[in-house]
């Protein structure tokens, strides 16, 4: 098995205890970042961008820190939803639905320590699949050329809004406003300068990091101190753990089938992790029929959206790895931060960054037990933690955002284009334009005209390579159906998240 | 290790003895123009290590990132701002003559400055995939003089850029004449370009021979011609160069330094002789080998028209596909 013998390596990479203890700090920041209510996994991953960067981090370590965030994220989610019924993150809506009854029943200790438990297991099945499933994407990848990657674009680009999105109208002007962002700088197909006006600071184009931290942590700082400043929240009771052994094996087939599921609609590009939690607890519903009494507390209406959601988010790592087109908005950050690294992602990163790929499988893995082990034990601990006034949380934030921006460049010109993105992040986020499509559009945009440029060269300007091959006819009529569906399945979905949901979820 | 150690003392002894008329003191300032972990980072960092064990400067050198504008915003600093510091270097390469030929910094000359050394080069290869049709360099220009669009080239710089013209000083001393005909496509980096190559959809691959060792030791992709004067030394040594072919092509992607223009004229001896004695060490040349530099030195005195003499051949090729009206 050559695919075991990487993974072996990656372990020794991982597993140093310099890798080891950011994996650590990462899964403990992502925790604490997604029970926060409002943080969802990508901003939290922005939120570390610069400490990284600041930290001189080589490149292993830097993606082994934002991974753990990432899973990390995706476990804190949870405690909100539980205690608060307020999710932590977008993915976490569904567990509010049992979660929170359990914890008004006084069983809260129970299921924070089962939701742990199946967030672990959706986060192992997710990642096996990611091992099995990502070298044969790869391989297959190489065989894409200029058209198919155009046609891979014009995918990931329609599935955008993605099932849940509420208004495309919006996620369309965003991502528009990100092509527009993207098209500043050298064009390389033909070696000019556009919409530079002379400034030299804008000559190889806008960094999407600033970009980034600027439309998620400060955009994010501001709403903060708009609607939480002042004193944290009352102290909350989690209660004594009641779970037993026996509780925890009947609900083994809940945490593969939603492992399972969830990774599943990880993979899809556009689909990410709420589907992945939705699907997973409906599906529940609908197996167990009148066997459960979901809604009021059923200990597998916990498991299935939280194994749901952690088997998500290792599957949406798959496209982004393989073939460089991220499959939710926190890959797509995850992407960012490694081409600025000077990796590119795609099917050469296997061979040419293997240390780098395994070491972050691995620590994948790692980050799953340690989360697990951090979880349970230490879950009163978070909960008091969500209790920490913001007067001291966010100066730190600040902090960190200013110095590790500062570090890449030395440029204070940089430091003015990430506060103006944060000020115009947090416009738009009143506006309620969603930013993951601008990210989107920065990283995208410019692929997709560098390869439909190149596909025309290579046919020497017959447009009708773009559809010639029977892979990019099939990208053409999946992004068709993704353009389509959301119109006629998407009200429906909602209509019945909304039905399941008492109170509207707090977007991210 | 004691011979050596005591040669290149000699060296430093027999030059401090030459240039007792001025020296640097305090800080010295090497200006990257690039982020941290960049080519031109890795100038300023190895020679400012090596300069400092040869004990051609008291204190160390300081390393400063200004990145922006492929250089320009360090050149432009360099030039308005630092224009008679004598304790100033700032990293430059190929990338930095073709920006300049091609007027990407406005209003800014080659003759702005003061080219003081090269240390280095990285030379420039044409390669194909394992399954082509194409033997060797002649075959593949070949093609390309008959009919322009048939060999298709992709590499890692912008259209215009180091990767794009190899191709066209190639195609120039094999006798093609319609230059902009020649397909180029161009990636963000070598590696995206190769796995094109690799993967079939394109017919030839353009860049520097540090970009293709791990292709080309899998076996994937061939190396039709190393754009230098003679054979590479070490694993290279089997790649022909096109010169051998018949073709007059020479691509080195140099690396050095220059210095601001109204810096004394003392100083500038200085660093001159301090790059000539960097250069004949042997911490520089186990600095080479280790990143896979391949020798290229000028004299010092001839630098400067070299420098010149490049930007002029590339306005010109520039000139010739369009780019520069």
């Amino acid at each position: 098995m050559e695919t075991l013998g990487f993974l072996i390596e990656g372990f020794a990479v991982a597993l140093t205890p310099y890798n080891l203890m950011f994996a650590l700090f990462g899964a403990f920041a992502g925790t604490l970042i997604g029970c926060l209510p409002g943080l969802g996994p990508a901003n939290g991953v922005a939120i570390l961008i610069p400490l990284a960067f600041a930290l001189g981090l080589p490149p292993e370590t830097a993606m082994i820190l934002l991974t753990s965030v990432y899973a990390g994220a995706m476990y804190g989610g949870r405690i909100s939803s539980i205690l608060l019924n307020i999710p932590g993150d977008e993915p976490a809506m569904m567990t509010c639905l049992d979660g929170y009854p359990m914890a008004q029943k006084g069983r809260a200790a129970d299921a924070l320590a089962i939701s742990a438990i199946a967030s672990f297991s959706g986060g192992l099945i997710g990642t096996i699949g990611l091992i099995m499933l990502a070298p044969v994407l790869a391989k297959f990848a190489l065989s894409f050329g200029p058209a198919e990657y155009f046609a891979l674009f014009l995918l990931a680009f329609a599935t955008l809004g993605g099932i849940t999105g509420k208004n495309p109208m919006k996620t369309v002007i965003a991502a528009t406003l990100g092509i527009m962002i993207s098209t500043v700088g050298i064009d390389i197909s033909t070696g000019t300068q556009r919409y530079t006006f002379g400034v030299l600071e804008l000559y190889e184009g806008i960094d999407f990091i600033l970009a980034i931290v600027g439309l998620f942590a400060i955009s994010e700082l501001l709403f903060f101190v708009e609607s939480r400043i002042g004193g944290g929240r009352k102290k909350m009771n989690v209660g004594k753990l009641t779970l037993t052994f026996k509780e925890i094996l009947t609900t083994i087939p809940t945490q593969l089938r939603g492992g399972v599921l969830g990774f599943i609609s990880g993979v899809l590009p556009g689909a990410g992790a709420s589907l992945g939690s939705f699907i997973s607890y409906t599906l529940e519903k609908q197996v167990l029929g009148k066997k459960g009494h979901f809604g009021e507390g059923d200990i597998r209406g916990v498991v299935a959206p939280e194994a749901g959601n952690n088997g998500a988010s290792s599957g949406a790592l798959v496209p982004m790895l393989t073939l460089g087109v991220p499959g939710s908005g926190t890959t797509a950050v995850l992407l960012a931060m490694l081409i600025s690294l000077n990796i590119t992602p795609g099917p050469l990163m296997f061979t040419q960054n293997a240390d780098i790929v395994w070491g972050v499988i691995a620590a994948l893995l790692i980050g799953n037990v340690l989360l697990l082990l951090l979880n349970i034990p230490l879950v009163g601990f978070f909960v008091r933690l969500l209790s920490v006034p913001p007067m001291y949380l966010l100066p730190i934030v600040t902090m960190v955002a200013f110095v590790g921006i500062y570090s890449i460049s030395n440029s204070t010109f940089d430091l003015y284009f990430m506060v103006a993105f944060g000020a115009v992040g947090y416009f738009l986020r009143k506006l309620e334009v969603p930013v993951v499509p601008i990210i989107l559009g920065l990283l995208l945009g410019p692929e997709m005209e560098k390869n439909l440029g190149h596909a025309l060269v290579l046919s020497d300007g017959d447009w009708s390579v773009l559809w010639a091959s029977t892979l990019a006819k099939s990208f053409w009529l999946v992004a068709g159906l993704s353009l389509v569906l959301p119109y006629v399945v998407g009200p429906m979905l909602r209509r019945r998240m909304n039905a399941a949901m008492k109170e509207s979820p707090v977007s991210d | 290790m004691m011979i050596k150690r005591s040669l290149s003392f000699i060296a430093a002894a027999a030059f401090s003895l030459h240039a007792t008329a001025w020296q640097p003191s305090g800080k010295v300032e090497c200006i990257a123009p690039s982020d941290p972990g960049g080519g031109w980072d890795f100038t300023c960092r190895s020679a400012g290590n090596v300069l400092r064990d040869l004990e051609l400067i008291d204190g160390s050198v300081q390393t400063v990132n200004m990145a922006g504008a492929g250089g320009g915003v360090a050149y432009a600093h360099t030039v308005s701002k630092r224009a008679e510091d004598d304790k100033l270097i700032v990293a430059a390469s190929t990338a930095t003559t073709t920006r300049l030929a091609q007027k990407q910094f406005p209003g800014l000359e080659a003759d702005m400055v003061t080219w003081i050394g090269a240390l280095g080069a990285d030379y420039g290869v044409i390669a194909v995939g394992k399954d082509s049709e194409y033997e060797n360099l002649n075959q593949l220009l070949d093609a390309a003089k008959k009919n322009p669009k048939s060999v298709k080239f992709a590499g890692g710089s912008a259209r215009g850029g180091w990767d794009h013209l190899k191709v066209l000083i190639a195609a120039k001393a094999a006798g093609a004449d319609e230059l902009p005909e020649i397909p180029y496509l161009s990636y963000n980096n070598g590696g995206e370009a190769m796995t094109q190559v690799v993967g079939g959809q394109v017919d030839a691959f353009t860049g520097d021979i540090s970009e293709v060792t791990g292709f080309l030791s899998s076996g994937d992709l061939r190396v039709l011609a190393v754009l230098a004067d003679e054979r590479l030394p070490g694993d290279f040594a089997d790649i022909p160069t096109a010169k051998e072919q018949g073709i007059d092509a020479v691509g080195p992607n140099w690396r050095g330094f220059y210095m601001p223009k109204g810096a004394s004229s003392e100083s500038k001896e200085f660093w001159r002789n301090a790059i000539d004695t960097l250069y004949a060490s042997d911490q520089w040349k186990k600095v080479m080998k280790a990143n896979g530099l391949i020798p290229f030195h000028p004299p010092a005195g001839e630098f400067d028209a070299f420098v010149k003499q490049q930007v002029q051949d590339i306005e010109g090729l520039s000139r010739e596909i369009g780019l520069l009206k």
